[in-house]
């Protein structure tokens, strides 16, 4: 009997012995990918400035992962699994184009540090890290966080009293009209101008499988629902249910922010209770609290429901309750 | 009509192409052959012979010992060369019978069938028959057939389930089978239904055996009892709870078994099995299986004697090609792997695979939470939380989230973005839990 030779060097594994090509790595850089679009309109619309922003914070914030990678002891070439290009480039996008360089590097920093890596790196954090970062740049510079400026393609307006939208109705009762909401010719933060950019991305996303799309649904049927409820009841007091939609970080936060995965909940019907939640805070927020926007304080807010919800939903198991 | 289905699940690639139009080949064993005890669900069956006993084929060589388990036959005549453990494709030693084939095939006199036609047998026939042939599930899980033709008194089965499915990526033998031995099938099947006194017949063929759903569905035209249905392809679709629940849309119970909604399945396989082994009185001493993966020069479906070394029937198919990196017993998604061709087939080996290139999968990541497990778990777990308890040393904790209802099918490690082992944690779990019951019941 002989045994053959090369037999010795096959692999021996427990089923299954095919798998997925794709990875976490690949995931992530889709994200990143669609994020390109309202990239490349925040850069249209604020031009220099958004370059800027958006190049030292994505740079911030990769080198933030190194270091603490680093520091941890951990293997530094997580630094290129795209999770960390992905919150730089989101908090980016959330932030005024006129902030200043420094506190966009001390935005990213927080961002990896406070919103992942203290809780032991990707996968295990509790909060969206980029809105960790914008958080923690609200309350350390509120003015600079919310000073506006127009866009480049708007005439010459005085940047100090500029405002966005949602904050031009809350504080002064103006109205914005609708088409250049859609489009981005509006002030705000670089990505969420353009609703239309981010729902494109999205939608490549959604189709790939790499985005839950019961999420950005719920949340923005939950927005529409209540904020029509009381524009029919009040339409002088409220504004429209479209304005609340297109208007602020809306779009940006309900389809990639509420949507990252690791913090957002297990199972189905915990993921229609968080968006739902998420959709109620942001209107909750908008109209009856002290802000004009609410999106990323509902979010990091439903956030912390989500081990909660995933500890107490358990799905129907095959079979459970079926009678023998 | 769209073809029926399950929840959730996963589909493959399936690599049916390489081998699909190969019809069924006899193959004759090698010098030597080797025939495990324990090639069955439950009780390893008592050796007969010894060293330096004569053997003709058909021969009883194990005596199955319980209930729940089976005898076992010489496959071919000659010389029992040892009593003794020997490697087996399940991955352990087991007592196994080596014979020295003499190439004479000379069969057993005693054997011939109880009766002229299958027709004629009376269910305690049936069964009796298929317990001393030694038929066991052929679809893989090699569970002993007639423990599933004596369902308790108190259950009424009222349909049979031919499972046709072949969910597993790269195996053809069941669908070759179905085309080269539609008539005995049925005739089989139709011996299992007056068994268990079931009123319908249901075969559920996944939608890829499209010759298959043609040639059955003029073969029962105008039988109104039998019922021929095109399943989706999609894996686990061959699983019986998934299977029952696409044709008849009946749950089976966790941790119940498919006559608690009154249905028996059986492998078109195993029917096969039971037509030849009624109509001839042989036991079961040959099965068909597929050989195939880019590593093998010719993938071929084949009809094998029991006990026919791995190391034969690859070289029969031309032997192996490329860089050789795996050979597994079964499909890929559920098959085991291998350390040797020097292992024989037993009754369970629905498929030899040979894969050349590299292994599947790649770096393992943290859990993201995308969810692609829990979307496609087909039992409705939610398998990233029942790992994480498990690794976390709590395996009690998670049979709470359905541990132990894991069919270890493998569809979330498949589908796993950041490639973590996922079943394999799960089977891991299952020995924890186990262990940790048995610690407690002993406390009292």
């Amino acid at each position: 009997m002989t045994e053959r030779t090369y037999s010795n060097t096959w692999t021996i594994a427990s089923s299954p012995h095919l798998g997925r090509k794709d990875s976490v790595a690949t995931i992530m850089y889709w994200v990143a990918g669609t994020l390109l679009l309202p990239t490349l309109g925040a850069l249209y619309y604020f031009r220099g400035n958004a370059l800027r922003v958006i190049l030292i914070t994505v740079v911030s914030a990769l080198l933030s992962e190194f270091i603490v990678l680093k520091i941890r002891k951990k293997d530094t070439g997580a630094v290129f699994d795209g999770s960390a290009l992905v919150t730089g480039l989101l908090l980016a996008l959330t932030l005024p184009p006129s902030l200043k360089s420094s506190y966009c590097v001390i935005g990213a920093a927080a961002a990896i540090i406070f919103g992942k890596q203290l809780f032991g790196g990707l996968g295990s954090n509790i909060f969206n890290p980029a809105l960790v970062g914008r958080a923690f740049l609200q309350a350390a510079f509120p003015i600079a966080m919310t000073t506006w400026t127009p866009t480049a393609l708007m005439e010459k307006v005085d940047a100090i009293t500029f405002a966005t939208p949602l904050g031009g109705f809350k504080f002064s009762h103006a109205l914005t009209e609708l088409k250049p909401m859609i489009l981005g010719n509006i002030g705000g933060c670089l990505g969420e101008t353009s609703a239309l950019l981010v729902l494109v991305g999205a939608l490549v996303l959604i189709y790939k499988g790499y985005m839950d799309w019961k999420i950005p649904a719920g949340i923005l049927f939950t927005v529409f629902l209540f904020t029509g409820t009381l524009h029919l009841l009040s339409p002088l007091k409220y504004a429209s249910p479209l304005f609340h939609l297109f208007g602020g970080g809306l779009f940006l936060g309900a389809f990639y922010m509420a949507t990252d995965m690791v913090t957002s909940p297990r199972s189905s019907l915990g993921t229609w209770i968080y968006a739902i939640f998420i959709g109620l805070l942001v209107v909750v927020i908008r109209i009856f609290g002290g802000l004009p926007e609410g999106v990323m304080y509902s979010i990091l807010i439903v956030n912390t429901f989500v081990p909660i919800l995933d500890r107490y939903i358990k799905p129907k198991i095959f079979g459970e309750g079926a009678k023998r | 009509m769209r073809a029926k289905t399950f929840a959730k699940g996963v589909h493959p690639w399936d690599f049916k192409e390489l081998s699909k139009q190969r019809p069924t080949e006899v193959v004759k064993p090698g010098k030597r052959v080797v025939i495990p005890l324990h090639q069955h669900t439950g009780a390893p069956a008592e050796p007969l012979v010894k060293k330096g006993d004569r053997l003709l084929v058909g021969q009883k060589i194990g005596e199955a010992k319980g209930f729940i388990s089976a005898p076992v036959h010489s496959s071919v005549s000659g010389t029992v060369l040892s009593v003794a453990p020997f490697l087996s494709p399940v991955g352990r030693k087991v007592l196994c019978v080596e014979i020295e084939n003499d190439d004479g095939y000379e069969v057993n006199p005693s054997i011939r069938p109880c009766h002229e036609g299958i027709e004629e047998y009376t269910p305690q026939e049936v069964r009796e028959s298929v317990r001393e042939a030694g038929i066991v599930g052929l679809g893989g899980a090699a569970f002993p057939t007639a423990v599933k033709l004596s369902p308790p008194k108190d259950q009424t089965i009222d349909a049979v389930v031919l499972n046709g499915a072949e969910c597993e990526p790269y195996l053809t033998t069941d669908h070759r089978l179905m085309l080269e031995r539609a008539d005995e099938i049925l005739k089989a099947a139709e011996a299992v239904r007056m068994t268990v006194g079931a009123k319908e017949i249901h075969v559920g063929i996944e939608e890829n055996k499209g010759d298959v759903i043609d040639l059955w569905s003029r073969k029962v035209k105008g039988i109104p009892h039998v019922h021929v249905e095109a399943v989706k392809t999609k894996y686990p679709q061959g699983g019986e709870k998934m299977l029952i629940k696409a044709l008849l849309n009946r749950e089976v119970p966790c941790g119940g078994l498919p006559f608690n909604v009154g249905v028996i399945v059986q492998n078109v396989g195993t029917l096969n099995a039971v037509y030849d082994s009624l109509t001839t009185g042989m036991p079961l001493i040959k099965r068909g299986l597929t050989i195939s993966g880019d590593g093998v020069a010719k993938p071929s479906n084949l009809e094998v004697s029991i006990g026919t070394l791995f190391s034969d029937l690859i070289e029969g198919c031309g032997g192996y090609k490329g860089d050789v990196n795996r050979v597994l017993m079964g499909g890929p998604m559920m098959g085991i792997s291998q350390s040797t061709d020097q292992v024989p087939v037993i009754k369970a080996t629905s498929g030899i695979l040979v894969m050349a290139g590299a292994a599947p999968g790649g770096k393992e990541y943290p859990c993201i939470g995308c969810n692609s497990c829990t979307n496609h778990c087909p039992m409705g777990l939610v398998p990233t939380t029942i790992v994480s308890l498990v690794r976390a040393g709590k395996a009690m904790e998670s049979k709470d989230w359905g541990l132990t209802d894991c069919m270890e099918c493998g569809t979330c490690a498949f589908v796993c973005p950041a490639h973590i082992p996922l079943v394999q944690w799960v089977r891991y779990g299952k020995a924890e839990y186990l262990k940790e019951k048995k610690r407690l019941e002993s406390q009292g």
